[in-house]
């Protein structure tokens, strides 16, 4: 799947959760939000890019949440 | 005249704390306070003759042929104009009155051609009856002046009006202006010579008149008459069912002989609509036996090969070994579903099990993700369910109402005139809305504030009125304490506080001026009750979700949730875009907004389904798209949607279409979709199966079948085949055996059944043990998820942003007469209103691109390019211009971008910057588009194999 529509979607995520003060709680928002509401196959897409191009072109409060809380969000690779 | 008309009494029903006794001839009846003496006779079982009156619509009386007489009065009075007084004694029935009927008859019948054999209303004419009731025998004024030879105004393509009939009752005229609200037809002159007239225009199509329907459904004669009836005469029975447009949920009157309908009329005992309906649910049915219809199954190998016509078998098995095919070679998510807003909750249901059941997938999605997608994520976070909190009723209760990005007298014709009926009563309005909606000034209604902001600046605006909500004070803080989370509400007042979302920072941003955003929201919070009533204009932004949780903040801070004549409430396009959603039509919810991830929903949906289920969500539309051209999406099974049509940035569209292997459209007609697909199976109207819609007030209604599938089979049924042929057992008689199941595994869904709806007439969800009649508020004591939450919105512009290339913003909309792609009403006369789409743009910004009204005109975006006609209005303000989609080859979508909501992905169509010019032809894409599809209308005309008569499974 497209890598940079995907980073691009993410960023968007972040910048939702961003506004809130406490960093934590946003970490845990976005998260969340992409367990919840993404596929696994693209959930791992974009962490295989964190790993491989390190998480180039993603806001940094993305790549936190994604550090974070990459147990939670890793998916099958693969698909699509 | 309806079949209906017949249980008229007269006058409204009248709600009153005092009941009244009275006597009517010599029986007592109580009536509530307020109602008419015609209407408790009607109670008592007596019938007074009448004329002028109809339940429908306020007294006026006018005729004089329902006189009673009242002991102690003097005179005669009418009966539809006296209201009932405690201890009044009534006679219907003396010889004075029965001169008096009779006279009065006499006059009206001298006017009046005597052909009531060869007259299209005969043995349904008020008029008619009358005369038979008064005792008719002769006419001593026949041979006086007349208006018999008044020659007929057959302009309208669904009703005509022949004067000659007409006896100014002024029925037609009080129905226009006091149900629709459009003020379309006047009374001219005086004495004799009193005519009706269509205002603003010679005829009634050239006139201001929306074609609504509602003067020929109380017009007594055949003086307005549809024109159906006129040529294939009187409808012999009538069967109830549900408007299949938009997601008001219009309840209709489908009036029949045999299996052929003659008419749809608006069913007065609709709780969605009250006896109203519009354009499209009332006349636009056509399409339903067009003769583009596909009624055989069909299946190719690819793309540019001609049809080959199959039996309902072959059809299936091919599409079923197809899917298995492509799963086993590229794994089981190479495959997914998009079911149908504008099929049945059973239908969706089943789309959805077969999925998540025979696919072993979660790659299941509706059209919500396109519209509504937003509304269902935003509220849920705050308030805790994915809809509106309202029946449409509650706006009578309203003191003011906020209009967001929503165009209801188009879009949802027969609220619009609801909220119009409420605006005259004199509650105030706030339209929010880049363009001048008609509501903004149209006859008696006016807007107290039109916000006219920049597209894309809604939340940025929702914000600013939030600030000024708290910074002035008009918080309901009684109700913020007792009824929402205390935490998040004081962050979120922090945060709305700042100076930077103050008016005053924000005008520069949105365009609106801070003293008006100001009055704006002094008006919603301090007028009594507020509600909000919004559209796409909201949802369909890269924002879209943070503005709905703005607005539900908006309703919260001020109290204004939890009670008639408030609210939170979206105004949802297709007719069960709702019941879609509520039946498990996205990736990561099962049915009631469950999340696949709840381990002790999906373990009863497994054990109801006797397989293991996914508890990931699966992909939703936009990134099937991306998955089929990234290579790794290969089997799409679409229902009743034309994603090729109505999906924004087309040219990505169709290259994902086009990297399937196997993609099965079911639908009525070869829409734009089924050019790209391998197995097409035919799809059945909403008037050839049985099955429920869910409506914007989250009411469910049945849909009831009128004729038999045209193809043999309701769309059920073919889902349940695929189901069987993918392995997976699905042995459903009915749809109501699907609706037991629904209801068995959906904790709001537990009380509904047909049998129930039966009783009810309709259900609003949650129906259950706690609300056994279903529930029109949401909210009342608590909210749906507990305490409400306020949620932080800031404002984000889009990326989309005008530049020196593409200086304007284009944002899209729907009209009146045309439904969503069109693939209906451009099957039908509606096309007479809009006969293509067109680009409005301000008279500054055409003047400077040297365009003129009618010229050809290219919109470019970084998308893509279209053209279009102009047209010139000042309803624009300048810079940003505004076209629909209801025709396929104006390409909107060839320009609208893959822009989307940062949490539900639903598309950016109400933004996109452009360049706009003068052309001389059409674009490439058109052209490419018109080839594409002139090939493809070959391959269907060269389609070969069975009819599906010969073959049947
Ligand atoms: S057109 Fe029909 S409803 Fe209107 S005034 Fe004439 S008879 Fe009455
Ligand atoms: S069809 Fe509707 S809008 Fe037109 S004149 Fe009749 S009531 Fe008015
Ligand atoms: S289109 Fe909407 S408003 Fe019009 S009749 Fe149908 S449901 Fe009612
Ligand atoms: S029905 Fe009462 S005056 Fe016409």
């Amino acid at each position: 799947m497209n890598i940079e529509r995907l980073v691009s979607m993410a960023n968007q995520i972040g910048t939702f959760f961003a506004t809130d003060p406490d960093a934590d709680a946003a970490s845990i928002g976005i998260a969340q939000h992409l367990a919840s509401c993404w596929a696994p196959s693209m959930r791992q897409a974009l962490l295989d890019h964190l790993d491989d191009r390190n998480g180039e072109g993603l806001v940094p409060i993305v790549g936190k949440a994604l550090r974070d809380h990459r147990e939670r969000l890793a998916g099958r690779r693969g698909h699509p | 005249m309806s079949m209906h008309s017949h249980h008229d009494r007269g006058t409204p029903a009248r709600v009153s704390s005092r009941q009244v006794t009275l006597s009517i001839d010599g029986m007592t009846v109580t009536v509530p306070a307020g109602t008419s003496v015609m209407h408790a006779a009607a109670e008592a079982g007596v019938d007074i003759p009448r004329l002028c009156a109809t339940e429908q619509l306020e007294a006026f009386g006018s005729c004089r042929l329902c006189v009673v007489e009242v002991k102690g009065r003097r005179g005669y009075p009418a009966s539809c104009t006296t209201l009932v007084e405690e201890g009044m004694q009534v006679a219907t029935q003396s010889d004075a009155l029965f001169r008096l009927r009779r006279g009065v008859m006499e006059l009206y019948i001298s006017d009046h051609p005597l052909d009531c054999l060869t007259c299209a209303a005969n043995g349904n004419c008020e008029l008619q009856d009358m005369a038979g009731r008064v005792g008719l025998r002769e006419v001593r004024f026949a041979d006086g002046a007349n208006h018999l030879t008044e020659a007929a105004d057959t302009s309208n393509p669904y009703f005509a009006y022949d004067p000659a009939k007409c006896i100014v009752c002024s029925r037609c005229v009080r129905a226009c202006s006091d149900i629709q609200g459009s003020f379309a037809l006047t009374t001219t002159e005086r004495g004799f010579d009193t005519r009706i007239a269509a205002a603003g225009g010679d005829d009634f199509l050239a006139s201001e008149c929306v074609s609504c329907g509602a003067c020929v459904a109380v017009c007594p004669t055949a003086a307005l008459m549809e024109k159906s009836v006129i040529e294939l005469g009187q409808p012999r029975r009538s069967v109830t069912t549900t408007c299949a447009y938009c997601g008001v949920g219009c309840a209709l009157d489908a009036e029949l002989q045999g299996d052929r309908v003659i008419r749809m009329v608006p069913n007065p005992a609709g709780g969605a609509n009250r006896g109203h309906a519009c354009v499209k649910g009332r006349f636009a049915w056509g399409y339903a036996t067009h003769a583009d219809r596909i009624t055989t199954p069909m299946i190719r190998s690819s793309i540019h090969e001609p049809w080959q016509a199959v039996s309902w078998e072959a059809a299936i098995n091919h599409a079923a070994a197809e899917f298995r095919r492509l799963q086993e070679k590229y794994g089981a998510e190479s495959v997914g579903s998009i079911t149908s807003s504008r099929c049945t909750n059973e239908e969706t249901y089943l789309v959805q099990k077969l999925t998540r059941a025979a696919f072993g997938v979660n790659n299941v999605d509706t059209c919500a993700r396109v519209c509504h997608s937003p509304t269902g994520y935003g509220l849920k976070q705050t308030l805790g369910e994915s809809a509106g909190t309202q029946d449409f009723d509650s706006v009578m209760q309203a003191d003011v109402v906020l209009v967001i990005g929503a165009n209801p007298t188009d879009g949802h014709p027969v609220f619009g005139s609801r909220l119009k009926q409420r605006l005259r009563q004199g509650a105030k309005l706030i339209v929010v809305d880049p363009r001048a909606i008609d509501l903004v000034d149209t006859p008696h209604v006016r807007a107290s504030q039109h916000l006219k902001l920049r597209p894309g600046t809604n939340v940025a605006l929702v914000n600013a009125l939030a600030h000024v909500i708290v910074d002035e004070n008009l918080l309901d803080e009684a109700f913020v304490a007792a009824r929402c989370e205390a935490e998040p509400f004081a962050k979120w007042r922090a945060f709305i506080a700042d100076p930077r979302h103050s008016p005053e920072a924000t005008a520069a941003v949105t365009g609106v001026a801070a003293t008006e955003l100001r009055a704006a929201a002094r008006l919603y919070a301090t007028a009594g009750n507020g509600a909000i009533y919004y559209g796409l204009g909201v949802t369909e932004h890269s924002q879209g979700s943070t503005m709905v949780m703005g607005i539900a903040n908006l309703a919260m801070a001020t109290g204004n949730i939890g009670r008639p004549g408030v609210g939170v409430n979206p105004l949802r396009g297709q007719n069960n875009v709702q019941g879609s959603c509520d039946m498990g039509s996205f990736p990561h919810e099962l049915p009631g907004y469950r999340h696949v991830s709840d381990e002790a929903t999906r373990k009863q949906f497994e054990a109801a389904w006797g397989v293991p289920l996914s508890g990931e969500p699966g992909l939703r539309i936009p990134n099937m798209f991306d998955a089929a051209i990234g290579g790794s999406f290969k089997g799409l099974y679409v229902q009743g949607e034309d994603i090729a049509q109505s999906d924004p940035n087309t040219r990505h569209v169709t290259a994902a279409m086009e990297a399937l292997e196997c993609l099965v459209v079911q639908d009525l007609f070869l829409n734009e979709t089924a050019k790209f697909a391998h197995v097409f199976l035919p799809g059945a109207s909403f008037l050839e199966k049985d099955g429920t819609f869910t409506n914007a007030e989250r009411r469910i209604s049945r849909v009831r079948k009128v004729m038999p599938p045209l193809a043999g089979h309701a769309d059920w049924e073919v889902t349940q085949m695929l189901a069987n042929a993918l392995g997976y057992p699905m042995h459903y008689a009915d749809p109501a055996e699907i609706m037991a199941e629904i209801a068995r595994l959906t904790p709001s869904f537990h009380g509904v059944s047909y049998a129930r709806l039966e009783e009810l007439g309709s259900i609003q969800w949650p129906c259950n043990e706690a609300h056994p009649s279903g529930t029109p508020t949401l909210h009342e004591t608590e909210f749906v998820r507990g305490k409400g939450r306020f949620m932080l919105t800031e404002f984000v512009a889009t990326d989309e942003r005008v530049n020196r290339r593409f200086p304007l913003l284009l944002t899209t909309g729907r009209i009146l007469s045309q439904y969503n792609v069109g693939a209906q009403t451009r099957r039908t006369a509606n096309t007479v209103w809009h006969p293509e789409d067109l680009l409005e743009l301000h008279p500054v910004d055409a003047e400077d691109r040297g365009i003129r009204d009618g010229d050809r005109v290219g919109v470019a975006s970084r998308a893509g390019e279209t053209v279009l006609r102009a047209k010139i209005s000042e309803r624009m303000q300048p810079g940003v211009v505004y076209t629909t989609f209801h025709w396929p080859g104006s390409g909107a979508n060839v320009v609208t971008t893959e822009n989307s909501d940062w949490a539900t992905n639903c598309p950016e169509y109400k933004v996109t910057a452009v360049q706009v010019s003068r052309v001389e032809q059409v674009s490439a894409w058109q052209q490419q588009y018109a080839r594409f599809s002139a090939e493809q209308a070959a391959l269907l005309k060269d389609r070969s194999g069975t009819k599906a008569a010969d073959a049947p499974v």
